[in-house]
């Protein structure tokens, strides 16, 4: 057994309420660059939909994640690495920039310098990319905020496999979700395994998978080979980029800008142990809704005297270990069992869980009929088919969705009953297996949600790792090379050789 | 005559050293100093369209070109006479060369079109983006031509000379230039241009032909990779 750390995320969807305060602070901190325009390391989409990019979650057309042979060995969907390197010359997998949307800003100058006309002057959407004007804008990173678009469109969304899905066309039977997405900072990585230059990596100390900027030589197939769609072309500089989790706020002991600024408050990071020496097996376990369970399996409990020993061998700090005890990660994940990892089914053990969210019940049930089980409402008399969230979060096992959405049924049932003084509801409590401690415990972290219990990160010691007096007066987080911005403005070597022009912000003459 | 007297011993006994050393001083001095300005800079991303034939067939075609140069032009001749008189050598570069190079430079072309007409492209093209595809259409072009040319003389003296010639610049034999007086000035131009091609890669995106190289290395490693700072603490 190998024991290592990481710091992973859970998002409570059942609290998310679409507002895209995470996309705005992450996209205002680290993708509001030219070439970048397009990029939203943290989106949130609105499900039923097919999302951003388009189609993402369709693994038979864009070939993510892993796949399964038949002797057990793993190999990446778009080809092992001899596949890869002849697809070298032109990924055939690869999204273009209309797939996820052609970034544009409007004419305003016109606003300022049009002449005297019979009709108001009107800013015309310019390409970001091309520097022309756009007819009309098709696509844009949230075009089915809140079910925009018609149901025929959004309808191709992946996770409606199994469901009867023409009924939720129509405006009575209707559902919705927030889907907030960023990197999953995998145990099983595809896009470090599909890396030629081996660019790619994860972080040993707390899990983050990062691209080595100056070794990226921009061959495309970490885009195709992440399944999440969570890698981004940059094209001016041509390297990819991708969610760096804030690792220099994490390190620091601070949430990531999306965590730390949820108005929500439905984000949680705190430290998981697992065992790297099971990443391997449980990421090829045979049948795809077993994933779930492996990859629990590999999370180690924290408060197991043999754990902390093995772990404190393979080298992980104290602080760690102490965070880990207090981990909410960990409570979500392996001790409430309410939290799931998006997509198991890709094998790449995914480190961003969620909450699945409960939703309204059904009018029709609603108006007399309520199917109860027991002291709680059945489940499948919820808005959002249960079989919709499993596709989503277990690759179709409904047991555990409806394990889950039971037990955050039975705390609120619980507390209505106590805060109306009605008494203390334990019946409903030994329905879904909790006890009294637990369930007040939920309650502290789901309803309260401290932001000491939201976030339990302790910090990297780095001044072990490098030379701490050589870094002074050194440049923090910056792009290319140490100080330099990574684009010379006159050097022979440089990105800028031939001056690439930046789009000038002004309508052409056609 | 242009190329005769010094100007042929300049251009074809000195220039292909000048050429080679700034190859290779000028990638290592970029791959140490500018890493972050060293990769494919692949427009994929921004038009997909027609840059999957396009790309394919250059790369492809190419790679077979310049093998095939190397093999054809250094290859020892001991590890060559025993199977193929310079006659049937010839021959095999002519029909090898000659197919390769024709779909290397039909894709050149088809990429050349899409990077001067496509608007998105063409927009964030750098100047040298477009004079390295000029340059190697011409030189791809120029490669061509010497195939009709050889077919004149198919004796194998003409490709004896040119094998003469390379293996004189790599051998540091001081007259080798003197072997080109008097060859068409084909060939000729095709070794100047390809010289030049060596000189400006290092200011260029050709650089990633390193890179290409380099990423045969992806076959032995593992899938996954870890990277760790712990190393210094213990």
């Amino acid at each position: 057994m190998k024991i290592r750390a990481q710091i992973a995320m859970v998002l409570n969807l059942d609290k998310c309420i679409g507002c895209h305060t995470c996309s705005v602070t992450c996209k205002n901190v680290w993708t509001s660059r030219q070439g970048m325009e397009y990029a939203w390391f943290n989106n949130v989409e609105t499900k039923p939909g097919i999302g951003y990019p388009k189609d993402w979650e369709n693994q038979a057309r864009w070939r993510g994640g892993w796949k399964r042979k038949r002797n057990g060995k793993l190999v990446p969907k778009q080809g092992g690495k001899w596949a890869i390197l002849a697809n070298i010359f032109a990924n055939p997998n690869l999204p273009e920039i209309d797939d996820y949307y052609e970034p544009f800003t409007f004419d305003y100058e016109h606003l300022q310098t049009a002449p005297e006309l019979p009709a108001a002057p009107v800013a015309r959407p310019l390409s970001l990319v091309s520097g022309r004007t756009m007819d009309k804008i098709e696509w844009g990173p949230n075009w089915e905020e809140i079910l925009g678009g018609e149901f025929a469109k959004r309808s191709q969304d992946y996770n409606f496999d199994a469901v009867q899905k023409d009924i939720y066309g129509q405006f009575e039977n209707t559902f919705m979700m927030y889907l907030p997405r960023l990197c999953e900072h995998c145990l099983n990585p595809t896009c470090v395994a599909s890396c030629p230059s081996g660019s790619i990596y994860k972080r040993e100390e707390d899990g983050i998978v990062l691209i080595d900027q100056d070794k990226c030589r921009g061959w495309r197939m970490c885009v195709s080979g992440c399944p999440y769609k969570k890698i981004y072309y940059n094209w001016n500089t041509g390297k990819a980029e991708k969610c760096i989790f804030c690792y220099p706020r994490i390190e620091a002991g601070q949430p990531t800008v999306c965590s730390e600024t949820c108005v929500g408050r439905i984000r949680y990071l705190g430290v998981l142990l697992y065992d790297a020496d099971g990443i391997e097996s449980a990421a090829a376990t045979e049948d795809v809704k077993d994933l779930y369970a492996a990859q629990l399996a590999l999370f180690l409990d924290p408060n197991d005297p043999q754990v902390q020993a093995q772990a404190r061998a393979d080298g992980v700090p104290e602080a760690w270990l102490d965070a880990a005890k207090r981990s909410p990660a960990y409570k979500m994940a392996v001790e409430w069992k309410i939290a799931f990892p998006l997509h198991p089914e890709y094998r790449t053990l995914p480190m961003v869980w969620y909450v699945p969210p409960l939703s309204p019940i059904q009018s029709h049930a609603n108006a007399g009929a309520i199917g109860m089980a027991g002291e709680l409402p059945d489940i499948r008399s919820l808005r959002i088919p249960v079989k919709y969230l499993a596709n989503l979060l277990t690759a179709g096992d409904e047991a555990p969705v409806i394990a889950a959405l039971e037990r955050m049924l039975a705390m609120r049932a619980f507390y209505r009953s106590r805060q109306l003084g009605m008494g203390e509801n334990c019946e409903v409590l030994d329905q879904v297996g909790l006890s009294l401690s637990e369930v007040e415990e939920m309650h502290r972290y789901l309803a309260i949600a401290n932001y000491e219990d939201r976030f339990v990160i302790p910090t990297a010691h780095r001044e072990e790792a490098e030379n701490a007096y050589a870094l002074r007066g050194d440049c923090g987080f910056s792009f290319g090379n140490g100080c330099d911005s990574g684009e010379p403005k006159s050097s022979l070597f440089g990105g800028k050789m031939g001056r690439r022009k930046l789009t000038p912000v002004r309508m052409l003459e056609e | 005559m242009m190329f005769g007297g010094y100007l042929n011993t300049f251009l074809f006994g000195i220039y292909p050293y000048l050429a080679l050393a700034t190859l290779v001083v000028g990638s290592l001095i970029r791959f140490d100093r500018e890493p972050y300005t060293w990769k494919s800079d692949s427009s994929q991303m921004l038009r997909k369209r027609r840059l999957r034939l396009g790309s394919n067939l250059f790369h492809y075609g190419v790679l077979v070109v310049v093998i095939g140069h190397f093999v054809g032009f250094l290859a020892p001749d001991w590890a060559v006479r025993w199977a193929l008189d310079p006659a049937v050598h010839q021959l095999v570069a002519m029909l090898a060369g000659g197919v390769a190079g024709l779909i290397a430079i039909i894709g050149l072309s088809i990429l050349l079109h899409r990077r001067l007409g496509d608007p998105r492209i063409r927009r964030n093209s750098r100047k040298w983006d477009i004079a390295i595809v000029l340059m190697l259409w011409l030189q791809l072009a120029l490669g061509l031509l010497t195939v009709p040319l050889s077919a004149q003389h198919m004796d194998g003296a003409m490709f004896e000379v040119m094998t003469s010639y390379v293996k004189g610049i790599v051998t540091f034999q001081g007259g080798a230039a003197d072997l080109l007086l008097g060859t068409p000035m084909i060939y000729r131009l095709h070794i100047l241009l390809g010289f030049t091609l060596f000189l400006v890669s290092p200011f260029t995106r050709m650089i990633h032909i390193w890179s290409g190289m380099g990423a045969l290395a992806y076959i032995a490693r593992p899938y996954q990779l870890v990277r760790t700072r712990r190393s210094l603490a213990r």
